[in-house]
């Protein structure tokens, strides 16, 4: 354990981020179990308990009874602590899943026709630089506009916006790996088309994927955060990060920072830690790295 | 007569992976030293560390390998202990490798003008254009043809044997002191080997530049080195100067390895290989390595033994065998 | 075939490469395509590898195969096992034709224009030692794995077998069973050369082309491999295009010797003729160059004259610039490979 951490790495910073993600991670898997309230079920909100600032013990007629709002409470009534748990539930449950899938498909897709070539290869690339020379919230909204709400929609839409960049850096890996005599070797031994595909140029092409992927969940998450904030993609009674800042910015003009405040610091400190832990992944992965 | 300062001054490196199976002695106890314009061959058995060992002396050995052991003094400053920096700065200026797989030097998705250049910026201030007329030159040197055509092109559009000679060009473009050559003409005709080997011989005579050179072909070494090292599984079993270790090797491993050369065979007759095989470095015996295999083992051979020193005709020799240890060690109590 | 120059002196021909070619066209970048665009004169860059070369080899033959570097020996041994679709040609693979349409792009292999269940069959038995051992095997793969891939997938072997079969083949080339589990970076080069050894003759192939094999081995290690080679020959009738520089060891397995010369063949015969009745200039200061352990601070020579280039060769005969006894037709008509003695060819117009 101690060995893995060490070579993970030996910097403070690096580590912290590695930590305040596991907690976050920890945390959104547990909102059901450690957040005093459902937010989203509506029965458990009051209204009355709306915009209390941070701290207000308030012992209201809901279904739980009183309770503590440490963290204050929104326009609704919702325990803020509690959203922000289920926040980020909705958020990495969206930021991976769209992750993996673009990355499944993209990289099949960038692998097909980085080895054959020809019409594939122009077929696929053409459709991908074409949805690449679009700003990605511009393709997510037309999409979200067609398709409605909700959180398999948003994936649909954050897939559509990203399997086109794992596509692409798929390729052009193929195109190096496919001329290196190994898959001239296996071709020769009479392997099959598939056999070569995934057991010898996948594995060859998988690991800068890997880290792009990793980055990618972060930029994914903040897309839908922006998303939301716009108000498209997810309903307002299940409020994601992106919501509940776009909620609380009404009223921050009259000094109720906390619906704002409080969300954007999780947001911000998943993004970052994020980006962080990706950042070292892409050297561990990469042992040769340092010989250059 | 004191000698003067070597360019490389290797003492007891050694060089060890540890791995599932066990501890991997790579480079084990190796001592070698090159004088300024001097050539040393390096031979020995496939495997036996011989490149480990130039990897061991710039500072380029992969976890889990590490240095456990050693000095390591180029030009008097012991490489070991060197800042990391420092290090980086004196490779690929004053000491080059030349890799056995011209690809570790050789990035594949880059033009080889743009890695010449770089390599040549990277430690001089020149010009682009004038950087690039080096380039050429030094292609031309290497016997590339139409080497201002071939600058624009990327490693895998040359032959195996054309990357080989890119990479030793881009290895001498600096002029460096001392240089490392590891077989760096295995994919070379004789006539381009030829060409290869004048390029360095100049280089040692005009410039001093030192020179190891790592090698099976026997008769490079006995054409181009002047002093030899024979390697057996991660040591050195045999040193000296070139003529009197060819004509009169004093360990039997050289003695095999002498044996083995096609040439001294009737053609389409079997080929009389040293019989056995190389032991694992990961349990290599406490004596003498080469025991198993060797046809004039005796008891003594299981008992650890350093290297002896013997006087030759053309200047000291130094071999690591019982045969020709000076002391007749205590009998051992256990036979083979 | 009474016309193929290289006819094997035995019958029964296992591959035959009837005036095959290879072009490698460097397409010109986007920067020159527009220099081009606007009339400057941007030649595209042709290099021919492989020029209007026949060659027969018959089954249980060893046929060496020298020349300059570069001149083009690796690329007709991949022609020979189909891993390029040559530019003009044929290929025969006992007499029928196989693979490889003419003028395909480079990327496609001849082997892929084969119906699925023809190209197994006929692929696995004509097999290649890549020269860069490192280069031709996958990095992420376990060697042992490696090894026993493509014989497992054949059904050549049970998976039960897999761990006897596959230590008594890596001890047959020198190497350790034990280290069957490592990856391919941790071996030294010569170990590589093995495991490319290994594998090309896992799948019992009955056509090898080793394309400098052995040069990454120790004289002893290379007596056991050669010997191996030797005694497959010997067993199972194996044949092989042994490329080498090393003309002591092509002087020692081959029984025929095939001399090439950018991108051409300039001579061929038994390997006792080549090496003392040897009769193109080219032949001649190749051989001259071989070196010998008893020579001591031997003076090396540069090259004399310009090398020659595969992108602009020279008219002719390609070896004219350098050629001591070169004369007037020499320079403007390529000669034509001829009969000199029974079994030996040669492309020069001296008399024999
Ligand atoms: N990463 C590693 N892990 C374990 N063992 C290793 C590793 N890298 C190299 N070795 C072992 O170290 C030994 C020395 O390797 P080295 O490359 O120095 O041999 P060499 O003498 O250059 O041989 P060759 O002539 O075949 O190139 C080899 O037996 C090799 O198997
Ligand atoms: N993929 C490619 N693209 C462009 N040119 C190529 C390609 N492969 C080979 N060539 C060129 O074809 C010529 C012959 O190459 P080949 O590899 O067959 O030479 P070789 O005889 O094997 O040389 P060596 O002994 O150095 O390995 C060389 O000039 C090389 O640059
Ligand atoms: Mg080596
Ligand atoms: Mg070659």
């Amino acid at each position: 354990m101690r060995k893995l951490l060490d070579a993970y790495s030996p910097h403070f910073a690096d580590r912290l981020a590695l930590f305040a993600l596991l907690v976050l991670v920890v945390a959104a898997l547990a909102a059901p179990l450690i957040s005093p309230q459902n937010p989203y079920d509506l029965a458990q909100l009051n209204i009355a308990d709306g915009r209390l600032p941070p701290g207000t013990h308030a012992g209201s007629d809901t279904a739980t009874g009183p309770q503590h709002y440490w963290l204050g409470s929104d326009d609704q009534g919702r325990d803020m602590f509690s959203a922000i748990l289920y926040g980020l539930r909705i958020s990495l449950t969206v930021g991976l899943s769209s992750t993996l899938l673009a990355l499944a498909f993209g990289l099949s897709l960038g692998l097909l026709a980085g080895y054959f070539g020809g019409w594939i290869d122009t077929a696929v690339m053409r459709i991908a630089d074409i949805q690449l020379s679009f700003p990605a919230i511009l393709i997510a909204l037309v999409l979200l506009a067609v398709l409605g709400q909700g959180v398999g929609k948003i994936i649909t839409a954050l897939f559509a916006v990203q399997w086109a960049y794992y596509a692409r850096t798929a390729r052009s890996a193929a195109l190096v790996e496919r001329n290196k005599d190994y898959i001239a070797a296996a071709r020769l031994l009479g392997l099959s088309t598939w056999r070569i595909l995934f057991r010898h140029l996948l594995p060859n092409c998988l690991p800068p994927l890997i880290v792009v992927s990793a980055l990618q969940v972060a930029s994914a998450i903040s897309l839908e955060a922006t998303l939301s904030f716009l108000g498209i993609g997810l309903p307002i009674t299940e409020p994601s990060l992106g919501l509940l800042i776009s909620t609380g910015f009404q009223y921050l003009m009259v000094g109720d920072y906390w619906i704002s405040f409080f969300p954007g610091i999780a947001l911000v400190l998943l993004i970052v830690s994020i980006n962080l832990v990706a950042d070292r992944l892409r050297d561990v992965l990469n042992p040769r790295l340092q010989k250059q | 007569m004191t000698e003067p300062l070597p360019v490389l001054d290797v003492s007891h490196l050694s060089t060890h992976f540890a791995t599932a199976k066990g501890v991997v002695r790579a480079v084990d106890d190796v001592s070698l030293r090159v004088q300024s314009g001097q050539i040393l061959g390096l031979v020995g058995e496939s495997g036996s560390g011989k490149s480990m060992t130039g990897f061991s002396i710039l500072g380029l050995v992969d976890p889990p390998g590490k240095v456990v052991a050693g000095n390591v003094l180029f030009k008097g400053q012991n490489l070991l202990t060197m800042d990391p920096e420092r290090l980086r700065q004196l490779r690929g200026d004053r000491i080059a490798m030349i890799f056995q797989d011209p690809m570790m030097t050789l990035n594949p998705v880059l033009r080889i003008e743009t890695q010449m250049v770089e390599t040549l910026q990277a430690h001089q201030s020149i010009s682009r254009s004038l950087a690039r007329t080096r380039a050429i030159e030094a292609l031309a040197d290497v016997g590339i043809p139409s080497p201002a055509e071939r600058l624009s092109a990327y490693p895998h559009q040359f032959s195996g044997g054309m990357r080989q000679r890119v990479a030793i060009a881009i290895a001498l473009l600096n002029r460096p002191d001392l240089v490392i050559a590891d077989e760096p003409t295995t994919a070379l005709d004789v006539t381009i080997q030829g060409q290869i080997l004048a390029l360095v011989q100049r280089l040692c005579r005009e410039r001093q530049t030192s020179l190891i050179w790592i090698t099976h072909d026997l008769s490079v070494i006995a054409g181009l080195a002047d002093q030899v090292a024979v390697m057996y599984a991660g040591r050195i079993v045999e040193s000296g100067p070139v003529q009197s270790v060819l004509a009169a090797p004093l360990h039997p491993y050289t003695e095999g390895l002498l044996g083995a050369i096609p040439a001294l065979h009737e053609r389409g007759e079997p080929l009389r290989a040293i019989p056995g095989a190389t032991p694992s470095l990961a349990s290599l015996p406490t004596g003498c390595a080469f025991a198993d295999r060797c046809p004039r083992a005796f008891a003594q051979c299981s008992v650890p033994l350093g290297e002896t020193e013997i006087a030759g005709d053309a200047g000291p020799r130094r071999t690591r065998c019982w045969l020709h240890s000076p002391v007749p060690a205590p009998m051992p109590t256990i036979q083979r | 075939m009474t016309d193929s120059p290289a006819s094997a002196s035995r019958s029964s021909p296992l591959v035959e490469l009837r005036h095959i070619s290879k072009l490698f066209v460097r397409s010109p970048d986007l920067a020159a395509r527009v220099a081009q665009k606007l009339g400057a004169a941007v030649s595209t860059e042709t290099v021919h590898a492989v020029d209007d070369v026949s060659l027969t080899i018959a089954r249980g033959e060893i046929v060496g195969l020298v020349g300059e570097s570069g001149c083009g020996k690796s690329t007709l041994g991949r022609l020979a096992v189909g891993l390029y679709a040559p530019t003009s040609g044929q290929r025969f693979w006992y007499g029928e034709e196989t693979g490889g349409a003419p003028g395909k792009q480079t990327e496609r292999l001849a082997i892929d224009e084969l119906p699925a269940s023809e190209r197994q069959a006929i692929q696995i038995r004509m097999q290649m030692v890549f020269q860069d051992a490192s280069a031709s095997l996958n990095p992420r793969m376990r060697v042992g794995a490696a090894i026993s891939e493509a014989p497992l997938a054949h059904g050549l072997i049970k998976r039960q077998d897999r761990e006897d079969w596959l230590a008594q083949l890596m001890r047959r080339v020198g190497l350790d069973p034990s280290l069957a589990e490592r990856y391919p970076h941790q071996f030294s080069g010569g170990q590589r050369a093995r495991l490319g050894i290994a594998r090309a003759l896992a799948v019992q192939p009955e056509f090898i082309v080793c394309d400098e094999a052995v040069a990454a081995l120790d004289v002893s290690i290379q007596a056991q491999i050669i010997n191996l080679f030797m005694q497959l020959r010997a067993d199972l009738g194996l044949t092989y295009l042994f490329i080498s520089h090393d003309l002591g060891v092509v002087r020692h397995i081959s029984d025929r010797v095939v001399v090439m010369y950018l991108g051409r063949i300039v001579e061929v015969a038994s390997a006792a003729d080549i090496f003392e009745r040897r009769h193109h200039p080219y032949t001649r200061a190749l051989i001259a160059e071989l070196p010998s352990l008893s020579q001591r601070h031997r003076v090396y020579q540069p090259v004399q004259g310009e090398p020659p280039s595969p992108i602009h060769p020279p008219k002719g005969c390609h070896f004219h610039p350098r050629c001591p006894f070169a004369r007037a037709e020499c320079i403007t008509e390529r000669p034509a490979l001829r009969e000199i003695a029974p079994g030996h060819w040669s492309a020069c117009v001296l008399e024999p």
